[in-house]
Formats: C-alpha cells, structure tokens, sequence
C-alpha cells in the first residue's frame, strides 16, 4: 500500500479570508491590510515622494504667495533695473534674483508665478478632463455609432496642430488668463478620451458589468457605480500629465505673447521677456524657466510614480 | 488589405474636409472679421469697405465652399499684408520647415534608436537609466526655454552654430535640435520596447543557435523587426514638427510655415492662417496614412498575406 | 564505439531572489556517433534547460558549470563566445518545440537557410541555395525551388518545423539537439516527423539528443534513454534496458501511466503519481523523489543520493540496491 505522500502546506493566511478577519479571534502576526500595503508602496516609491515634496512646496509657494513674496511683483523700480542675483558679485539679499528690465522684483515675480502655472495647470486640465472622459466613457461603453462619432472626433482633434490653433483662437479671443485656460481645456482632452475609452471597453466587458445589465440596473447606474471606480486609476494618471501638458502649453503661449498677458508674472512671460537681455543677464530666462521645468518635471514624475503604485504590473 | 486602406482613406478625407471647416472658421469665431480687419478706430462706412471688398458680407457657406473650391487648386488667394499669392508665400518658407523637422527627426532619431537598442540589450544597467532620464528630462522641457539655453550656449557663448536666420545648413543645427529632441522620449521607448520583446523571441534563440555573429543577430534580425513600429511612428513625429516648429522657427528668426502662421495670426491675415492650419494638417493626415502603409509594408505577413 | 560527446557533472544554477536555483545537477551521459538518446521527464524537471546548456544557450542570469563537456573531443566549457558560436550550428544543430515562432517572419525561408551555411563555409551564395533545395528535398518538401521565397507564415506547422530540420542540416553537424520537436504538432505530423528524424540520422550519420515528456516517441526513437526527475537523471541506460528493467520507482511509475490498448481494463484508474514537484532553490535534502515514493524511508535522507552505476551506461540514483528495487516493482505492479 503507498505510504501518505508529503504535502506542502502553509498556514492559512488571514489575508485570504474575506474581511481579513481571524476566525478563530485569535490574534496572528503580521499580514497587512490592502490599505496598509497600499501606504507602503507609495511612502516606499523614492521619485513619487519626492515629486510629491516639491509640488506641495510649489503649492504653498503659491498659496503663501503675498506674505512670502518680498515685493510687489508688479512693482516697478526703474533706478533698479537689471539687479543681479545674490549670487553673483554685485547681488543683494534686498532682491534675492535679481530684478527685471523694469527693476520688477524677480523673487517676487516668480513666487507669484506659481499661482498662474498651477492655476491654468489644474483647470485646464479639469475642463479638458471633464470632456475627454465624457466621450470616452460614452465611446467605450456604448460602442457602435457613439464610439464612431468619437473616434472621428478624435482623430480630427490629433490632426490639428495644437499650438497654432490655440494660437489663433487665444488671438481672435483676446489672450488673458481665462481665454487660455478656455481655449487649453478645449483642445486637450484627447488623452483622456483614448485612455478612458479603452479603460471603458475593458471593464465593460468584466462579468459583474454584465450581472449588472442582467438584473436591470439603469445604464448611468451602472457607469457611475461600476464603470466609473475601475477607470478612476488611469484616469488619474492622465490627469496629471494634463496638468503638466498644459502648464507647458500656457508657458510656450505666453512666451509667443499670446497667452496670459503683461504686466502678469507668468513664467513662460518671463522668459520671453528677459529673451532680449540674455547675452550678459541670462539669468532672466534662466530662473523662470527652471521653474517650469522642475515644475512641469515634478507632476510627470508624480504621473508616473501613481502608475507604479496603482499598477505595477504595468511597468515596461 | 486594400479594402482596409480604402476605408482609412475615406476617413482621412472626411477628417480633412472637417479640418477645412475648422481652419475656416477659425477667425472668425469671435464674430465679425470685417471689424476685426478694418481695427479699432474704423468707422462703420471702413468696415462696410472691408466687407465689400472681401466679399465678407455673403452667406457663410458660399465664402467657404468658395475658398475650399481654390484651395484644392493650391490657389489660397492673397495675402492681407504681404504683396504676394499666400500660395507662393507658402512655396517659399515650406522648405525651411521641411528642412528642419526633416533635420529634427534625423536627430531625433540618431540619438533615440542607439540609445533604446543598447537600454534594451543592458536593462536596468547605467545605460538604461541614462536613456530613462533623457527621456523624462525631454518631456519636462520647455521647448522655447531648450532653444534659448542652445542658443546661448552654442551660439552665443561658444560661438560654434549661428543663431538666428536659415542661409546655411549649420543655420538648422541648433533649432533641429532643439525641434527634435521632444520627440526622443517617445521613439525611444518603443525602441526599447520593440528590442526587448524581439530580443527574447524565438526566432532570435534560433539565430543564436545557429552560430550568427551578435551583429548579425543585432541588425539583421532583432532590428528588423523591432524598428517597423518606430517607422509608422517617426512618421507621426514628422507630422507632428511639422505643426509644432512655431516656438522654434520664432525664437531662431527661420522663415518657415511656423513663423508664417504665427505672424499672420498676430496681423489677422486670415487666407494665409487658413492655408497654413489646412496645409498641415492635410500633411499630418498624408504623414500618418503613409506610415501605416509602410508599417504594412515592412511586416510580410501583412505585405504578403 | 566512438563517443560524440560527453557530458560529466553539468549544473545550471540561476540567481533568484529567494536563493539560488538549481535546475539541472550533476547530469553524467554521453552520445555516440549514430545513436539517438533520448532525455525524457515531466514539465519543470531541466530537460530544456539541459538542451540549452549544451548549446551554451541559457539565459544571462544562468550559469553553467561541470567536470566534462566535450564534443568530438572539442572542450566546450572552456570555449571562448567566438569559438562557441562557431560550432553552433555547425557541429551541433539545434531544434525548437515551437515551429510556429522560431523562424524570422521579415526574412524568406532561403534566406534564412542560406545565412545558416554563409556563416559558417566559405561558399557561393548560390552554393548555399543548391545546397539548401537539396535538403529541403531531403525533409520532404515538394517545389522546393519555389518554397525559397516564400515567407514562414506561408506555411504550415509541419512544414515549418520540417524547414527547420533542414535548416540545421545545413552545415552537416555532428550532433542535433531536438527539444520536443513535434510537442506543437499534430498527432498525425509528430509521427512523420519523427520518421523523418529517424531516416536522416540513418543517412547522415550524425547523433541525435531527443528531449522529449513522451514515453511514446522515446519508445519509437531511443537507442539510449536518460530519465531525468527535478534536476537529476535518476535513470540512464539502453531503451531496452530502460523499460524491460525499470530500477527506479520513478520510472515505474512513468510506464504505468502509458494506457495499453488491451491490458488497461475500462474503468481502471489510470496511473498517476501523487504531489509535486519539489523546488529547487537552495539545498535539497537527499533523495528528490522521496515525496512521491511508495517505498521512502529514512535512508532517503538527508545525505544526496549518488547514482548507482550497474552497467556500462547504465545507472539509476536510489538507496535500494538492485534486488531491493526490483521486488519493489514487482510489489506495485501487483497493485
């Protein structure tokens, strides 16, 4: 007769059981909940806290903006002009970088800067969000002819070249701050309308989808309270390179002195007018547009970290 | 397949015609173009001029179908500020624009398919890494900020590139670069992507063990392979330099399509801003179909069925 | 006799997280000029990873050692790349299990086979083509002219792999190593490709290493079996002596799960081992098959189990000595 064979067993893991409960009310060591694994992976993922660190620093740089900033960003000093920063030779602590061809505190003007990258970033960002996912959640989950009219749509919108379009529209619009944010939010909804569409497609096709459908639940019904939670990983994903898309976009438009106008201490602004001055004051376009770029380099990064963390089996 | 690219066709039709609308509406939507032309101080006989004149007073259909009519004929009409045919004022830059984002994509990918080959032979090695940072360093620069920081360094300071005009070719260096290098991101993680998956197929343990020397492996039949989807993606690149040359050819002073739309949207030269946004875009849709046709091409499963 | 290559003491170990993987230990086998042997075991037990260490194939992580590994007398553990990637192909041939993906599908069927022998002989391209519609011709490949422009999704499953033979036939090797080479393919197609294995090792004179988890093709094609369980070889010898006189339980128990048309009666269990595979990361202790043994005891373990040579070639890695096992069959096929 063959003896018992050997087989592997492992303890049961209270993790497997549903509610995460111990049965037997016993207390066993250290399997961590979802929310704490949750916790773990985005504290343990470097490059998302640190992104994470420098834009709630922007955010406060912004927020805090009129006690932090030293000057009146619109302030101008024409006994002043052309201060360099403090650490150049003749810098002064009095304006800490330097001040502008209209002796407009540079310090000042960056620290109100922010507000204007951040302010254009987000809404942007939330009109051209609100569309896209709109179409796309429509296309993918109706299919059919919705998911012909979007498609076409879409690919009429990527055959646009985005920059002079929204050039001629934030011109013949007038540019300001709320033209560019208008204009932004209507011509960058396209990712969010690819990525929600297939997101969409996916998840409709999942069983409980179909339960749903079977017992009769309305269609917006099953959009909000099945669809919409499965997509909300990428979509807020998307949503922050939006951000960082747009607050690239409002910078080259302002830069072109289309786009937020002046005397407002717009970054891309900035750069456009210290472009004159470069040979011997290159920190007039240096500065500002460092800080575009750590900015804009931030929330890609904090893009790509919430990636990582919500799904890592989607690493490359 | 060619029922397939018939169908794309008549999409790419449809797309253009949908465009043409848009292009044509384009500055008029903040409501009259007579007043915006004749300016703030005209009084209401001016404008009436101007609407005579430009036959702006007709339906908005007829001045459309009118203007599509000649513009399949190449024929734009005339400018509104510069003596000359918006036709022959585009023949005239669309070259340099050619010539930079035909420069910018050679850049783009000299630098972008070296860089994702080797990532892909040594993940996660110093190289890797290297070509990650490039391509996230890439996507956070500003684009007129990278021209400007070219400029002052190569042109300005080191004195090594010119910095403004497009006489010679060294006069397309520094803005290809500068046009190109957005781009690299993407074309390098396919490239990467395309390498990684080839390098671990089958057909490349056959390769090996049939004694191929690595070059081989490497160019002949990993490379092959991996590069078709990089080709219908350059294409869109191409496409995409095209529209998006106008912070570039702007800040190096390149008279091109870029600069040319630029300053006429800011001098509301209407026929010439519509020419150039439909130009483009009918060359972005011919860019992208080619490219799947080429994609097509080089895959023998699709070409040979 | 002449031996074509021999192999004494290969290991494979890869680096994991968790430990170190040992996939492949201490295999001891040769092949001889003309003869087939055939390594045969279930899924996981480093047959493939055998074929790939041979060919100095393995992954990068992996690393390969052992006492002897020679090929016609060539030293191959201490083959320099360039040097190996000389006799690939060119005295050692390889053949895959998935026909359908190990040819490039951007390149034609000609080109591919004449790259094989370009590589390796200083001949004409259009030498190389002659020599590649003879072999063609050889696997059984009608217009085979015609066949050389054509591209490996124009054919079919069989076709293919019958290409692929032809294609390691190219350069005339020494030795080919078929992994599961008719795994993917009809019933109908493993038999003719077999068949074809057999007839152009006949005409060719060259040694053949079949790996293969089918009892069945080692019956038809083994001149010498190689039994191998989670790493090891527990069981080596002529085909003959192999399933006439199973000593290891393992082995036993791989014949008794073959149904005979005939003797398996209808509603009798079919025969299966019980458990799994053991993981091979870090130590194992003593004797892999202890789980799964009806006969284990505490001799089984914890020292390793040496293989028990009883006979030229012919050897099987267990504590009971050659009665004792053998009553021990005798016992389970009274069950």
């Amino acid at each position: 007769m063959a003896l018992p064979t050997m087989t592997r067993v492992s303890p049961a893991d209270p993790g497997d059981i549903p509610g995460g409960a111990d049965p037997l009310g016993v207390e066993s060591p250290g399997q961590p909940t979802s929310g704490q694994l949750f916790v773990r992976r985005v504290v343990g993922h470097g490059s998302f806290v640190f992104a994470a660190t420098i834009i709630v620093g922007i955010i406060l740089m912004a927020l805090l903006a009129p006690w932090l900033a030293p000057h009146d960003p619109y302030n101008q000093d024409l006994g002043n002009r052309l201060v360099y920063p403090i650490w150049t030779e003749n810098g002064t602590w009095l304006h800490p970088l330097g001040t502008d061809a209209l002796g407009r505190d540079y310090l000042s003007r960056v620290i109100y800067g922010s507000q204007i990258s951040l302010i254009i970033g987000f809404t942007a960002m939330t009109i051209s969000g609100l569309i896209g996912t709109t179409m796309g959640v429509l296309a993918g989950y109706f299919g059919g002819r919705v998911d012909m009219v979007v498609t076409f749509l879409l690919t009429t919108r990527l055959t646009l070249p985005v920059v002079m379009v929204a050039l001629a529209l934030v011109v013949v619009v007038g540019g300001s701050l709320y033209t560019v944010i208008l204009v932004l939010g209507f011509l960058l909804w396209d990712r969010f309308t690819v990525v929600m569409r297939s997101t969409t497609q996916q998840v409709r096709s999942l069983d409980y989808v179909a339960a749903a459908e079977a017992i009769g639940c309305s269609t917006r019904r099953i959009i909000l309270s099945e669809i919409m939670p499965n997509v909300l990983g990428n979509l807020l994903v998307i949503a922050t390179f939006e951000v960082a898309h747009s607050i690239l976009l409002e910078a080259a438009l302002s830069f072109l002195g289309v786009g937020v106008q002046p005397p407002t201490p717009s970054w891309g602004l900035m750069v456009a007018e210290g472009r004159d001055y470069m040979l011997f004051e290159p920190y007039l376009i240096m500065i500002p547009g460092f800080c575009i770029f750590t900015l804009v380099l931030a929330i890609n990064m904090l893009g790509d970290g919430a990636r990582d963390i919500l799904a890592p089996e989607n690493r490359s | 397949m060619l029922v397939f690219m018939a169908r794309r066709l008549f999409v790419a039709v449809l797309v253009a015609f949908t465009v043409s609308v848009i292009a044509f509406s384009l500055m008029r939507i903040s409501g009259d173009l007579a007043v915006m032309l004749a300016g703030e101080d005209a009084t209401a006989e001016q404008v009436e001029i101007i609407r005579e004149r430009f036959g702006l007073n007709r339906p908005y259909y007829i001045q459309y179908l009118e203007w599509m009519g000649k513009a399949v004929q190449f024929d734009f009409g005339e400018s509104m500020f510069y003596p000359q045919s918006v036709s022959s004022l585009i023949v005239d830059r669309i070259t340099n624009t050619l010539t930079l984002a035909g420069f910018g994509l050679a850049f783009a990918l000299s630098l972008s398919i070296p860089m994702g080959v080797l990532a892909a032979l040594r993940p996660d090695s110093w190289i890797d890494r290297l070509a990650l940072t490039i391509a996230v360093l890439g996507q956070a620069l500003p684009g007129f900020w990278f021209a400007l920081i070219l400029m002052f360094i190569f042109g300005l300071y080191l004195g090594m590139f010119p910095i403004s005009g497009s006489d010679t070719y060294w006069h397309f260096v520094l803005p290809a670069i500068s046009l190109g290098y957005y781009s690299t991101p993407a074309v390098m993680r396919l490239t990467r992507t395309g390498m990684l998956e080839v390098m671990s197929s089958d057909y490349i343990r056959t390769a090996r063990a049939k004694g191929l020397h690595t070059g081989t492996i490497l160019f002949k039949h990993a490379l092959r392979n991996a590069v078709i989807p990089v080709v219908a993606l350059s294409a869109v690149q191409f496409g995409n330099m095209l529209g998006g040359s106008i912070v570039t050819e702007t800040v190096f002073q390149i008279q091109g399509l870029g600069k040319l739309a630029y300053d006429g949207v800011l001098k509301n030269d209407f026929p010439v801003v519509q020419a150039v946004l439909l130009l483009v875009a009918v060359f972005y849709i011919v860019l992208v179909l080619l490219g799947d046709l080429l994609n097509a091409w080089l895959d023998p499963r699709i070409r040979v069925g | 006799m002449s031996v074509l290559l021999e192999v004494q003491d290969l290991n494979v170990d890869i680096p994991l997280s968790s430990g170190i993987l040992h996939p492949v230990q201490k295999l001891t086998f040769h092949v001889d000029k003309g003869e087939t042997l055939c390594i045969v075991g279930e899924s996981g037990c480093g047959k493939s990873l055998t074929s790939l260490a041979l060919m100095d194939l393995l992954p990068k992580r992996a690393s390969r050692t052992g006492t002897k590994l020679e090929l016609a007398g060539m030293n191959l553990l201490t083959a320099s790349n360039r040097e190996m990637s000389d006799i690939r192909g060119n005295r050692m041939g390889m053949i895959f299990q998935e026909p359908m993906s190990s040819l490039n599908p951007a390149f034609t069927i000609g080109n591919q086979m004449e790259e094989a022998m370009l590589r390796h002989r200083d001949v004409s391209r259009k030498e190389a083509r002659e020599r590649a519609i003879y072999l063609l011709e050889k696997v059984g490949i009608t217009g085979a002219r015609g066949r050389l422009g054509q591209y490996p999704h124009q054919l079919s499953g069989g076709l293919r792999q019958r290409v692929m033979i032809a294609m390691t036939l190219m350069c005339g090797p020494d030795l080919i190593i078929a992994d599961e080479p008719t795994t993917a393919l009809d019933v109908t197609i493993q038999a003719q490709i077999l068949l074809l294995l057999k007839e152009l090792q006949r005409e060719f004179g060259m040694g053949l290493i079949l790996i293969t988890h089918d009892l069945g093709v080692v019956a038809r094609m083994a001149d010498r079996v190689c039994v191998m369980y989670a790493g090891q070889i527990v069981e080596q010898g002529t085909a003959e002596e192999v399933f006439g006189d199973p000593m290891h339980p393992y082995t036993r128990g791989l014949i008794d799960c073959i149904p005979v048309p005939g003797k398996t009666k209808r509603g009798e269990h079919l025969g299966s081992i019980p458990g799994m595979v053991p993981s091979l990361v870090g130590a194992f202790q003593g004797c892999h098959f202890r789980d799964r043994c009806p006969h284990a005891h505490d001799r089984c373990a914890p020292d390793p189990i040496h293989l028990n040579w009883i006979g030229e070639g012919r050897g099987y890695r267990c504590v009971l000595s050659p009665e004792e096992t053998r009553r021990a069959g005798e016992l389970e096929a009274a069950e």
